[in-house]
């Protein structure tokens, strides 16, 4: 193993916390490296309109995602099931190269509900202890929506999302979410514009006594110059756009965004193809004093750091966290531990609706064009009586119509013939659904460990992945499945097909890259593993980005509340941290 | 696909002259913004020809199936002229016939849970050469001693029912497994970018209205729920801009 210079800072993965956090600390004059085990990745040179929508090589044959291979996952429903590797990808799709994940994600910018981080609290006061599930370990999150707001702005503007507000400054406004937290400001954009579908939906919905607004995008509806003066173009409804690079500078990402600045700031380098295989640690184990990566040729390479960031994404960092004995490991058994603990992921839904006489196109359309309605999201409704902590925004978007995967026909079509073409063509631009994106609690036998049996190329243990839908995640989900077919009926559909979720979780059809907990924030180093600013609480010098913070997950894409995180992180480590390195900024 | 692509990025990694540094491990060390024109690394287009995987026999029984699977009807050609077999084909002698980029290490257990998904030790292009076989064997037994491609389409449709039903499923014949992974291939050669070999002249688009790889589909929101009628367009262009002598 060689040795290199010493660094300020060195960032294991340059996806968007990466990015986020490489740009702050190098603003803050250090000197910084990250450290990406996939390859470099531009729009000019690799999303071109000539090659950016194939659906086969990106959509199928997941092009862009990391390779098992590389890294890949085992999972089990419960304690007592052997694990199994993801021999290949389904149910989510952990990105890799630069700009991670945020390269093929949809673009759903969501800020959480207020009640969302002091999800215990609120339903205790409300509801009482009765209304928690078995075996749950729902928890506070040790920070508060108002503490996240500039940050949540920050990320917001960054990325110029296009919505309409619902709460500036305590005043609800029309045509935005009555429900969200208040907001300092409206939203950089406009919202994009809406297809038949939506105006449909809008109409039903607010027919039936919703208050339906624009799913805030990151996929932008007009050209938009950001603070650090990078400009994005507008979004051209392709339908490429969720496991694909946008051609169009139009999808905020860390190349659209950040990346033109923070690749030419003489703080910063990128070394790609390099993969963190773990933190080094001081003899006392106290702190952490660089990493070690492998490059593409196998080489081991030691690069020592004062400051130690994992963005490597959820899995990954809570992955490297096990491998590199950073924190108490959790221990499902006693209850003990923390890292690992907690993982939860996305409990969604859907109801398809065959119709009649309606052209929906839904080829165009894009990652995050959509209508929403909060109403049963959360703790936006009376929770008494039905037995289930959560909820889930209800949806209606229009996102992609790419053949290979979207081409509904109705139950009890047979699966190929002329009765499957004929079923095939008179369906494809005729259906619609409506979804939901639900929250997931987490459980005492739902948690990340390494795998017993299973080795990646380098021989290091996988992660293992225990995890399963509870009865109360099911309850949610009928409940508010149960809300979305009166839309779906008053839409006008003459057939409707619903699917609430149910257990088993399944590792085969897509569901959500979702993926949260494992590193969880809170208020107390005994059940959390990083405290408010992401700092790892048993090693001051090590901050851990990602939806692995989450406690639990609400009923919103992460990435909003993963941003506002990364920025709140890294505004205490250039204000506070570094003018007195090496201490914790909360005291346990 | 991925191979290629993985050692050119090796090969620019390594360009010093493009990243500016030298040594082992600033040789992946990027500063700047390295633009390389047209480095986009599009897929090497199949064309017609001669079998690359497939033996005669393979391939006259999968271009059998594949036009069962998608006939040739009122609605238009099948699934044979769409050229699925050929797309099959070139998908099993490149990187998805050998399961590249899948995580493919032992132990491989003999009842894993339905919601564990794959769990086969063999790639793609081995369990197309062994279900072939067994499928052979089979219609050898039940069908009076022919071929796959010497059935009628009413025999080819009985014997794919019953491969979908499970009733074929034996021993030597995993029937039903067959079944799913030559539908599933058959399926996304019908509807990929014709650039993989199927879905010629873009009938797969055409028969269903997807207008293929646009881009740009602002003017829709113009018109809502009016049917769009532009021609489709694929990453081969149209077959009338190759005729007009635009592209070979
Ligand atoms: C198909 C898809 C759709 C999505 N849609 C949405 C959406 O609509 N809304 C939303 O909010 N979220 C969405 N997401 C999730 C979103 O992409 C992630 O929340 C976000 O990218 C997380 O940022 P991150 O920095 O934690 O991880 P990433 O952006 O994934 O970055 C992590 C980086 O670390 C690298 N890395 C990992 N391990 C190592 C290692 N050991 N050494 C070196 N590098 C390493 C990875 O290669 C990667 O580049 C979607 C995700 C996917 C896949
Ligand atoms: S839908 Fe819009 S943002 Fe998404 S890839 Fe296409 S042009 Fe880009």
């Amino acid at each position: 193993m060689r040795r290199l210079p010493r660094k300020d800072a060195v960032i294991v993965g340059l996806g968007w916390t990466g990015a986020i956090m490489g740009h702050e600390l190098c603003q803050a004059g250090l000197q910084v490296v990250a450290l990406e085990r996939g390859p470099w990745r531009d729009t000019a040179s690799d999303f071109n309109i000539g090659t950016a929508p194939d659906e086969l090589r990106y959509g199928i044959r997941n092009d862009l995602f990391v390779r098992p291979s590389q890294d890949c996952v085992t999972a089990r429903n419960t304690m007592d099931q052997v694990a199994l590797p993801i021999r290949r990808w389904g149910s989510f799709l952990p990105g890799n190269g630069v700009g991670g994940a945020g390269i093929h994600w949809n673009g759903h910018t969501w800020r959480f509900l207020p009640s969302d981080f002091n999800i215990r609290s609120h339903y205790l006061e409300r509801y009482g202890e009765g209304i928690f599930p078995e075996n749950h370990m729902i928890q506070d999150w040790g920070i508060s929506y108002d503490e996240l707001e500039p940050y949540y702005d920050k990320f917001e503007y960054l990325c110029g999302i296009s919505g309409t507000a619902g709460n500036v400054n305590g005043q609800i406004q029309p045509g935005g979410n009555p429900f969200e937290g208040w907001r300092q400001r409206g939203y950089p954009t406009p919202p994009l514009r809406m297809q038949h579908a939506q105006n449909m939906f809008t109409k039903a919905a607010t027919e039936l006594g919703f208050k339906p607004f624009p799913l805030p995008s990151a996929n932008l509806s007009q050209a938009y110059t950001n603070p650090l003066g990078v400009t994005q173009g507008p979004c051209t409804y392709c339908g490429f756009c969720e496991r694909f690079g946008c051609a169009n500078y139009s999808k905020s990402s860390a190349q659209t965004t950040i990346l033109p600045v923070l690749m030419r700031h003489p703080g910063f380098e990128a070394r790609v193809q390099c993969e963190v295989v773990r933190v080094l640690k001081s003899g006392d184990g106290k702190t952490a004093t660089g990493v070690v990566y492998v490059d593409e040729t196998g080489e081991e390479w030691e690069q020592p750091a004062d400051l130690v960031i994992l963005a490597a994404y959820q899995l990954w960092n809570v992955r490297l966290m096990l491998y590199s004995g950073i924190g108490r490991p959790y221990d499902p058994n006693s209850g003990e531990g923390v890292v690992g603990k907690n993982y939860a992921y996305q409990a969604n839904s859907a109801v398809n609706g065959f119709f009649d006489n309606q052209l929906f196109n839904s080829w165009a359309g894009a990652g995050s064009l959509g209508i929403t309605a909060d109403e049963y999201n959360g703790d936006n409704f009376d929770h008494t009586g039905l037995n289930f902590v959560g909820g889930a925004n209800i949806n209606c978007t229009t996102f992609h119509a790419r053949p290979i995967s979207a081409r509904p026909i109705p139950p009890g079509t047979p699966r190929w013939g002329s009765a499957w073409k004929k079923a095939t063509r008179d369906n494809y631009l005729t259906t619609q659904n409506i979804g939901s994106q639900g929250s997931n609690m987490s459980y005492r036998d739902c948690y990340l460990d390494l795998d017993p049996t299973y080795k990646d190329r380098l021989g290091r243990p996988l992660l293992r992945m225990t995890f399963d839908f509870k009865p109360n995640e099911e309850r949610m989900s009928a409940y508010v499945t149960s809300k979305m077919e009166p839309i779906m009926r008053a839409m006008g559909a003459k057939q409707i097909v619903s699917n609430p979720k149910k257990g088993p979780w399944s590792v085969v059809p897509y569901q959500t890259t979702h993926n949260t907990g494992g590193a969880i924030m809170g208020d107390n180093p005994r059940t959390s593993a990083v405290n408010k600013y992401l700092q790892v609480w048993d090693m001051p010098n090590v901050f851990v980005m990602g939806a692995s913070a989450f406690p639990q997950n609400a009923g919103y894409n992460p990435t909003g509340t993963v941003g506002a995180l990364t920025y709140h992180a890294a505004d205490a480590i250039t204000k506070q941290y570094l003018k007195n390195p090496g201490q914790p900024l909360v005291q346990a | 696909m991925s191979d290629e692509r993985l050692s050119r990025r090796t090969l620019l990694a390594a360009t010093t002259a493009l990243f500016g540094l030298v040594g082992t491990a600033d040789a992946r060390t990027v500063t700047g913004l390295p633009y390389l024109g047209n480095e986009v690394y599009p897929p090497p287009e199949a064309r017609p020809g001669p079998w690359l995987f497939f033996t005669a026999d393979e391939g006259a029984a999968i271009e059998a199936i594949v036009d069962r699977l998608i006939p040739t009807d009122d609605l238009g050609p099948g699934g044979k002229e769409a050229g699925c077999a050929i797309f099959i084909d070139r998908q099993l002698a490149g990187p998805y016939g050998r399961n590249e980029g899948m995580y493919m290490q032992g132990p491989f257990p003999a009842n894993p849970l339905p919601t564990q998904g794959y769990q086969n030790q063999l790639t793609f292009a081995e369990q197309y050469r062994r279900g072939l076989a067994g499928l052979t064997a089979h219609v050898a037994r039940n069908f009076g001693n022919r071929k796959p491609h010497q059935l009628s389409a009413e025999e080819m449709d009985r014997l794919l029912t019953s491969m979908e039903k499970r009733e074929a499923n034996s021993p030597e014949f995993n029937g039903s497994a067959l079944f799913d992974l030559i539908h599933n291939n058959t399926m996304e050669g019908f509807f990929a970018d014709p650039i993989y070999g199927g879905n010629k002249d873009m009938m797969g688009w055409k028969l269903i209205g997807f207008p293929g790889t646009r881009y740009d589909y602002r003017e829709v929101f113009d018109k809502l729920n009016t049917r769009y009628n532009r021609p489709p367009v694929s990453l081969l262009g149209r077959p009338e801009w190759n005729k007009a002598g635009g592209r070979t």
